[in-house]
């Protein structure tokens, strides 16, 4: 066996000096990021998002071919716009998902096993370690969301010959939505357990999503209550309200007015929704650091 | 010159869990270069003691500093390893990788690292597992490679929570010596332990706790460690018991016996002395140094609160 060298001898590692916030912050976050790819999990999600954007552009081939040959040249360009908006709707929903599920078993999983404990008697804050596993989270999600948004916006510029307007502010507002779930999945799993996170999230997202459609319904009925509601919850969890903003977006004007198809929008969130929406992640980041820090662990 | 603080002080700590008590009332000093046994049975609040010094969990009172800073400071625990019972670890990392990013973590300047890295892999015998991930490890070479972690950046105080657990004999002899040079550097240990015959060997003092409190804090060094003094007396009244307290401590009546700590052998002749001085006749009088598991056994089995002096 060999022995450990005296103190008086030079030894590889002194002396220390504790790692600053944002040293700390990208150490924790480049790990989660390997995490993501060791664990397979990038790889599944790219995998199946790539087979996504296959499957759309196949389908997408076939019926612009239909669309071209019956339908009067007026009619084609919103017939497409309308097949990408629901590639890009499936697509939205798998990476509202993706967010989430990367995310509820960072801090939690980690927690749970006792892995943890060695990372925070380490010199570094417990915020910089959450910190980081959120950007390590967000940037396999980004990864991953830009990968399948921009799959389906290629195949329909490649294969259907057009794009939707605002692509850029709409893929934007998606990757704000995912984000926002994202976040809520760390605040979560600071105290939960992985599948109480996951299960308080995706009712949070439920919430949300009927909300959001509440609104638009009460909107166009006339309701006050059903639309108040409907605000009220796209407050609380503002992810709907950002889908829905990208949808918007995304439509050519003529189909805003006709207001027909999923993709209705009879109330247009506010742009001021953008604002709340980053002000909701940082909160939530504040508020999941504080968590974290005055937690037994 | 300013005297280094101690390793570390604790002054009342306690931990509730909502009606639970974990710890009670914690007090200890370890001097620097000083191997503490903390000792106990399942449930006495060892592992949430160890947990508290280290600013994992928050005490609902009392304060402490780990090396002269607060509990819980960065500054502290720059200087401090840690191997925790359950030695957890991302297992899709590699041995080496695993290590490395710990180093990271605690700061260790990129010229070195690597070298610090490879000479505590080799130090707990895992050089040649360095490449395969923890996940392929057997619970043992987890258990060396937490201990690895725990030596990384020269710390000056290191806990170990029950470090011996997975290991085989070999391992436990590793570290043994580990124990050992740690010491001989100056470092301080502070250990949670069941396998006496190993606190018997490293370490210089041990606490017995118990329920969460502290029952008996003794040093263990041969010619240091307490003599277990047995009397047979003409007559023992409670007055005759409480002033025996005097030469030393847990002066207990067992039948017709007297029993009592003492510190020396020097003693002995001092409470003959008294003894005669009272005109109380003494038949029998024998001492010896009881073995660790004895102590442990008595301090576990005995009621606490029945324990005189």
């Amino acid at each position: 066996m060999t022995p450990m060298r005296s103190s008086a001898e030079p030894t590889g590692g002194i002396p220390t000096q504790a790692p600053g916030r944002l040293r700390a912050v990208t150490i924790v976050a480049h790990l989660t990021f390997i995490e993501a790819r060791r664990r397979r999990i990038l790889a599944a999600a790219l995998l199946f998002g790539a087979a996504f954007v296959v499957l759309f552009g196949i389908g997408l081939h076939f019926m612009a071919r239909d669309i071209r040959a019956n339908a009067p040249p007026a009619q084609q360009a919103m017939f497409l716009n309308l097949v990408t908006l629901t590639a890009l709707y499936a697509a939205n929903f798998l990476i509202v998902m993706t967010s989430v599920l990367v995310t509820i078993d960072t801090l939690a999983g980690e927690i749970g096993s006792g892995v943890i404990e060695t990372l925070c008697t380490k010199p570094v804050s417990r915020a910089a370690v959450g910190l980081g596993k959120w950007l390590g989270c967000w940037l396999t999600f980004v990864l991953y969301a830009l990968v399948l948004c921009g799959g389906v916006l290629a195949v329909a510029r490649l294969v259907g010959g057009s794009t939707p307007p605002n692509a850029g502010r709409g893929i934007l507002l998606i990757l704000l939505e995912g984000t926002v779930l994202l976040t809520l999945a760390l605040v979560g799993g600071t105290r939960l357990s992985s599948l109480a996170n996951g299960v308080t999230v995706f009712g949070l997202y439920g919430l949300a999503f009927v909300g959001g459609w509440m609104e638009q319904i009460g909107t166009m009925v006339g309701n006050a209550s059903a639309r108040y509601i409907g605000i009220t919850a796209s407050l609380l969890v503002p992810s709907e309200s950002l889908w829905q903003l990208a949808a918007y977006q995304m439509q050519p004007p003529i189909a805003r007015d006709v207001q027909i198809g999923p993709f209705l929008t009879a109330s247009v969130p506010s742009p001021a929704m953008v604002g709340w929406a980053i002000g909701y992640v940082l909160v939530a980041l504040v508020v999941a650091s504080h968590l974290f820090r005055t937690r037994d662990l | 010159m300013v005297e280094a603080p101690p390793a570390l002080e604790a002054r009342s700590l306690s931990k509730q869990f909502g009606a639970k008590v974990a710890v009670r009332e914690l007090s200890l000093t370890l001097p620097r270069g000083e191997v503490f046994g903390f000792l106990g049975p399942n449930g006495a609040g060892k592992t949430t003691s160890m947990k508290m010094l280290l600013g994992l969990v928050r005490p609902t009172s009392g304060e402490g500093r780990l090396l002269g800073e607060p509990l819980g400071a960065a500054r502290g625990r720059a200087r401090v390893g840690y191997l925790p019972e359950h030695f957890a670890f991302h297992e899709w990392l590699e041995g080496r990788e695993l290590l490395r990013f710990h180093a990271r973590l605690l700061g260790m300047p990129t010229r070195g690292l690597d070298a610090g890295v490879e000479e505590r892999l080799r130090r707990v015998n895992l050089a040649d597992a360095a490449t395969r991930r923890v996940r392929e490890y057997s619970k043992g070479m987890k258990q060396r490679l937490g201990l690895a972690q725990a030596l990384l950046g020269e710390p000056e105080l290191v806990f170990l929570d029950e470090p011996t657990s997975g290991l085989d004999p070999l391992g436990r002899r590793l570290v043994r010596d580990v124990i050992r040079e740690l010491r001989q550097r100056g470092t301080s240990v502070f250990l949670n332990s069941h396998l006496l015959s190993e606190v018997e060997v490293t370490c210089d003092r041990v606490a017995f706790v118990k329920g969460g409190r502290v029952v008996r804090d003794m040093r263990l060094g041969a010619e240091e460690r307490d003599l277990e003094v047995e009397m047979r007396l003409e007559r023992t009244t409670a007055t005759l018991v409480a002033d025996l307290a005097r030469f030393g401590h847990d002066v207990r009546v067992e039948g017709d016996r007297v029993r009592m700590g003492v510190s020396g052998e020097e003693t002995l002749p001092e409470i003959t002395r008294w003894l005669a001085s009272q005109g109380v006749g003494l038949y029998h009088l024998g001492a010896r140094r009881p073995s660790l598991e004895e102590i442990f056994l008595e301090v576990v089995a005995d009621d606490a609160d029945a324990v005189l002096g």
